[in-house]
C-alpha cells in the first residue's frame, strides 16, 4: 500500500498535507502494533546469549536450532502430535457449529413454533452470559460422564449450538434472504427440511465461513477450557503446551519457547490472511445489525 | 426426515398462499431447533441450577456435598482478603482497559473514515492483533517484553513492570488495549452508515469539525458505541489467559493481577472447592447482570436511536 496520496487539481494543498500526514499517523501506529510479532518471529530465531543481552531485534544469525528443539515438543510428546490435537480439537468444534448453529438459526428466522420471542430472547441473553457461570457443573456433568481427559467435553458442547453468538449471526444474514425463495421451493413441494438443506443453506454461505473461522481461531486460541479439561501430556494441544513454559522462563528455553510460539500462531496467521475479508465484515456486521 | 407434501391441486386454485397445516410446520421447527433446546437445557439451564445449589454446599469433587447454607458467602465477603483482591484488580483492570481500548477504537476508526486509498489495508492491520491477542503465544510475548531487560525496560528504564504490583496489572491492560482492532472495526462500519447529508448540512452551516462529531457523530454512533461498550466490558470481567501467562498462573505480584476469573480457577480446580468456586460464580453472574442493567438503563439517557424518531427508518 502506498503512504502518498497523489494531490488531485481540484484538491486544496493542506487537504493533501493533512492526508499524507494520516497515512504517516496510521504507519506509525501500525509499527508500534506490529511491533510484538516482529519481535516474536525474530526471538525464535535468535541464539540462547542474545534473547537477553541482546537490544537489537533481529539475530545476529538464524539460530535454526531453536526450531529444532521445539519441534522435539514437550514432556516427550512431539510437536506432530500437539498439532494434530489442536486441529482435531478446532476442526470437531467447527463442524459441530456450523451445523448446530445454522440448524437453530434456521429456525429462529423463518419458522414459526410457540414461544419464539421469548426463546429468542433467552438465546440472545445466552451471547452475554459468563462462560464460569455454568463452567464447575459441566465439569462435573463430564467427570460424572467420564468424559474428562478425553476431547468431548470440547467439542460436545459445540454440536448443541451452545455458543449463542454464532446463531445470532446466521439468523441476522437469513432474515435478509428473500422469502421468495422458500415459497417458490414450497411451491414445487418442498417441505422445510429440503427448503433448508437445498435452498437456504447454499445461500448463507458467507455467514457459514464467517462462523467457521472464528470457532476455529477462538478454539485455537481457548486456554481455559483445556486447562481444566485435559492433563496428559499425549492429549495436550499447543496451547497447553506452551503454558508448561511459562513457570521456567530460564533464557536458555527462550528461542524453542518462542519458536513453537510461533507454530501456534501460524495456523491463525495463516488463516487471517486467507479470510481477513471474511473475518472484518464478521466482525463489522455483528454491532451494525444488532 | 423430509417430509414432502404435494399441494392440492383443488385448494390452490383457491387459496393463493399455499398454507401447511400449523401443527406439522411447528413440529419441523421443532426438529430444527433440538440441538440448541437440547444444549440450553444440559449445558446452560441445569448447570446453572446446580451451580447455584452447590455454592451453598462445601462439595469438593470427591465427598458428596454437605449443605452449609451461606457459609461460602460469608466467607466470602467477611473473611477472604484474596477474594476482595480479586475484585479489586478486576475492577481496576475493567476501568482502565476497556474506555482506553474503546477510545483508541473510535479515534483508529474516525481517522480511517475518510480515507479513500489504503482503509481496507489498514482495517485489516489494525485487525489482526484481536485475532492473536487471546492466544498464549502473544501472551508469552508480552510477559517477555514487559520483563526485566524486555524491550519496554530497555526503551524506557521501566524495569520488570511484572515484578511490579500496580505495574502488572497495566501490562495485561495494554494487551487488551492492543486489540482495540475489533471494536474499531464496529465504529468504522457504523461510521459508514451515518448519512452523508448531515455533515453537508452542517457543513453549509459553518459547524466547525469538533460541533460535527459531537452533534453529529457522537449521537448517530452511540448505538454502536453502546454495543461496544457492553459487549468489551462483559469480555474483560472474564478475562483470563493473559493473567495467568504474564503472573505465572498465580496472580502476582502480591495478588495484583490475581482476577476473578484466576481466583475462581484457583479455588474450584487448584483447590478443589467447587462450592465456594460456585459460589463466586453466582456473585460474577448477578455483577455483570447488574452492570449489564446499569449500562442499559443509562442508555436511555444518551443512546439515540434514529428509528424512534424518523418512524422506523433502518
Amino acid at each position: 500500500m502506498t503512504a502518498t496520496a497523489t494531490p488531485t487539481p481540484g484538491v486544496r494543498k493542506p487537504v493533501a498535507w493533512r492526508r499524507i500526514a494520516l497515512h504517516l499517523g496510521c504507519l506509525a501506529a501500525l509499527l508500534v502494533m506490529l511491533y510484538p510479532l516482529a519481535w516474536l518471529l525474530a526471538t525464535s530465531l535468535k541464539p540462547a546469549n542474545e534473547v537477553i543481552a541482546s537490544l537489537d531485534l533481529l539475530p545476529s544469525h538464524l539460530e535454526w536450532s531453536n526450531y529444532r528443539t521445539a519441534l522435539d515438543g514437550v514432556n516427550d510428546v512431539s510437536v506432530w502430535r500437539l498439532l494434530t490435537n489442536s486441529l482435531l480439537i478446532a476442526g470437531g468444534a467447527v463442524l459441530g457449529n456450523v451445523l448446530s448453529c445454522s440448524l437453530a438459526a434456521y429456525a429462529f428466522a423463518r419458522l414459526r413454533f410457540r414461544f419464539r420471542g421469548p426463546l429468542f430472547a433467552f438465546m440472545i441473553a445466552t451471547i452475554m452470559l459468563p462462560h464460569h457461570a455454568v463452567l464447575i457443573p459441566q465439569y462435573i456433568i463430564f467427570n460424572q460422564l467420564g468424559m474428562v481427559n478425553t476431547y468431548w467435553p470440547l467439542i460436545l458442547p459445540k454440536f448443541l449450538a451452545t455458543e449463542a453468538f454464532f446463531v445470532f449471526l446466521i439468523v441476522q444474514f437469513m432474515r435478509g434472504l428473500p422469502r421468495e425463495l422458500e415459497e417458490a421451493a414450497r411451491i414445487d413441494g418442498c417441505g422445510p427440511f429440503r427448503s433448508f438443506f437445498l435452498v437456504i443453506l447454499p445461500l448463507t454461505r458467507p455467514a457459514l465461513i464467517t462462523t467457521a473461522i472464528f470457532t476455529f481461531i477462538w478454539t485455537w486460541n481457548d486456554f481455559f477450557t483445556q486447562l481444566i479439561y485435559l492433563f496428559s501430556p499425549d492429549k495436550f494441544t499447543l496451547t497447553l503446551a506452551l503454558r508448561s513454559f511459562v513457570d521456567a522462563s530460564s533464557t536458555s528455553a527462550f528461542g524453542p519457547m518462542f519458536a513453537m510460539s510461533v507454530i501456534a500462531l501460524l495456523p491463525i496467521v495463516l488463516f487471517f490472511l486467507a479470510f481477513q475479508r471474511f473475518l472484518v465484515e464478521g466482525m463489522a456486521n455483528s454491532g451494525i445489525k444488532g | 426426515m423430509t417430509t414432502t407434501q404435494v399441494p392440492t391441486p383443488a385448494r390452490t386454485a383457491q387459496t393463493p398462499p399455499v398454507k401447511r397445516p400449523k401443527r406439522q410446520r411447528e413440529g419441523a421447527a421443532w426438529v430444527f431447533l433440538s440441538p440448541w433446546v437440547l444444549g440450553a437445557c444440559l449445558l446452560t439451564l441445569l448447570p446453572m441450577a446446580v451451580s447455584l445449589y452447590l455454592s451453598f454446599t462445601d462439595y469438593d469433587l470427591f465427598n458428596s456435598p454437605n449443605w452449609v447454607g451461606l457459609r461460602n458467602y460469608t466467607q466470602m465477603f467477611t473473611e477472604d482478603p484474596r477474594y476482595w483482591r480479586s475484585v479489586g484488580a478486576t475492577l481496576t483492570y475493567v476501568v482502565i482497559a476497556v474506555p482506553l481500548q474503546l477510545g483508541l477504537a473510535l479515534v483508529v476508526a474516525l481517522a480511517l473514515k475518510n480515507m479513500k486509498r489504503g482503509r481496507a489495508f489498514y482495517r485489516s492491520a489494525f485487525y489482526a492483533p484481536s485475532l492473536l491477542g487471546a492466544s498464549m503465544s502473544v501472551a508469552l510475548v508480552w510477559r517477555a517484553l514487559f520483563n526485566e531487560g524486555g524491550t519496554v525496560d530497555n526503551l524506557f528504564g521501566t524495569g520488570g513492570w511484572i515484578f511490579k504490583p500496580g505495574w502488572a496489572l497495566v501490562t495485561v491492560a495494554l494487551l487488551t488495549v492492543w486489540q482495540f482492532g475489533a471494536p474499531m472495526v464496529i465504529f468504522l462500519a457504523g461510521l459508514q452508515q451515518i448519512p452523508g447529508e448531515l455533515y453537508e448540512a452542517a457543513e453549509v452551516d459553518g459547524a466547525s469539525g469538533w460541533r460535527q462529531f459531537l452533534s453529529i457523530t457522537v449521537p448517530m454512533l452511540s448505538p454502536v458505541i453502546f454495543f461496544n461498550l457492553v459487549l468489551q466490558t462483559i469480555q474483560a470481567f472474564q478475562v483470563f489467559t493473559p493473567a495467568f501467562a504474564v503472573s505465572g498462573g498465580k496472580g502476582g505480584p502480591a495478588d495484583s493481577t490475581l482476577f476473578y476469573t484466576l481466583y475462581l480457577y484457583d479455588r474450584g480446580f487448584v483447590a478443589s472447592h467447587m462450592g465456594y468456586a460456585s459460589a463466586m460464580a453466582w456473585v460474577l453472574l448477578i455483577v455483570i447482570g447488574a452492570v449489564t442493567a446499569v449500562l442499559f438503563r443509562t442508555s436511555r439517557s444518551w443512546v439515540f436511536y434514529a428509528s424512534d424518531t424518523e418512524g422506523g427508518v433502518r
